[in-house]
């Protein structure tokens, strides 16, 4: 019941964001957009990626959006109806709809892809009877693959978010006037 | 869930995604471009932790007494994918000020109009 409301809200929330021209209201919306996706995600047994959805997602994002806001404009100006996107969507979304009728259901336990390195990685968590626990240690297995098994993955996203903090930084910085050095 | 039923999770994925696309590409505003994209990308987040979703099983949080875990790889791919997401929507809103200092609006079709009088 809960899963239904939130599905219907969900696509309620993100059809009212193309119909809406103000701006401001549309931010607001994806705020409450990610914020449905991260109850979701806890429906979904993932409290990791709901609790950085909801601060990223609906946190940051939002602000780093009405601060743009402030920089430019808060109206969207009309936009004519035009058929050929409508067309491209609809025809992309079948094409998807039409792919997963080959995946395998949702929550089978069976499918593929929860046999292949995901068992391991929790069995290596899993103390042994003896007590004795086995190469990492941490309960949570998505901290323990996130900092010990893919340590170098999170590395590499340091680094992008400080090649995009760079790039922010030299966008935005007020050129120098010649007259003035 | 059986038969098609058990499929209905991706179809309702399916719908946020395109919402998102046409936003992408029917609109002229490029803030709302970007806000269409941040739809596609959070929806493309929610397939992957749909995908990781075990009939039975609990959030990856090893406990005793516990037997069935969801599987724990999207939600690591989908933390950094998060992270890596913010940070290239505040480079593109970062582009679309500068955008709107060079052209003084940020429609999509007056930017081509005035670069092509230029």
């Amino acid at each position: 019941m809960i899963l239904i409301a939130l599905l219907a809200l969900l696509v309620a929330t993100a059809w009212t964001v193309v119909r809406l021209r103000s701006l401001f209201a549309t931010v607001m919306l994806t705020g409450i957009y990610s914020f449905l996706g991260a109850s979701w995600m806890l429906l979904l047994d993932a409290p990791d990626v709901a609790f950085t959805e909801a601060a990223v997602g609906a946190g940051i994002s939002t602000v780093i959006m009405l601060a743009t806001l402030s920089l430019t404009t808060r109206e969207e100006k009309v936009c004519r109806f035009r058929v050929l996107p409508l067309l491209v969507v609809v025809a992309t979304g079948a094409a998807l709809v039409y792919a997963t009728l080959d995946m395998p259901v949702h929550g089978d336990p069976a499918a593929p892809a929860h046999l292949h390195v995901a068992p391991e990685y929790i069995a290596d968590v899993v103390p042994t009877p003896d007590g004795e626990v086995l190469q990492v240690g941490i309960p949570n297995v998505v901290t323990a693959v996130l900092a010990s098994y893919r340590g170098y993955d999170t590395l590499g996203e340091t680094v992008v978010i400080f090649t995009a903090g760079v790039a922010v930084m030299l966008l935005l910085r007020r050129p120098r006037r010649e007259d003035e050095s | 869930m059986n038969g098609l039923f058990g499929l209905f999770n991706y179809w309702v994925v399916i719908v946020l995604m395109m919402t998102g696309f046409y936003i992408v590409i029917s609109r002229d505003n490029l803030i709302k471009k970007v806000i269409g994209l941040n739809i596609f990308q959070t929806s493309v987040f929610l397939l992957y932790i749909s995908i990781g979703k075990l009939d039975g099983g609990t959030a990856p949080i090893v406990k005793e007494g516990l037997e069935s875990y969801s599987n724990p790889l999207p939600s690591v791919l989908i933390l950094t994918a998060i992270v890596v997401g913010v940070a290239t929507t505040s480079v593109a809103l970062a582009l679309i000020v500068r955008i709107r200092e060079a052209f003084g609006t940020v429609e999509e079709d007056e930017i081509i109009k005035i670069a092509g009088t230029e």
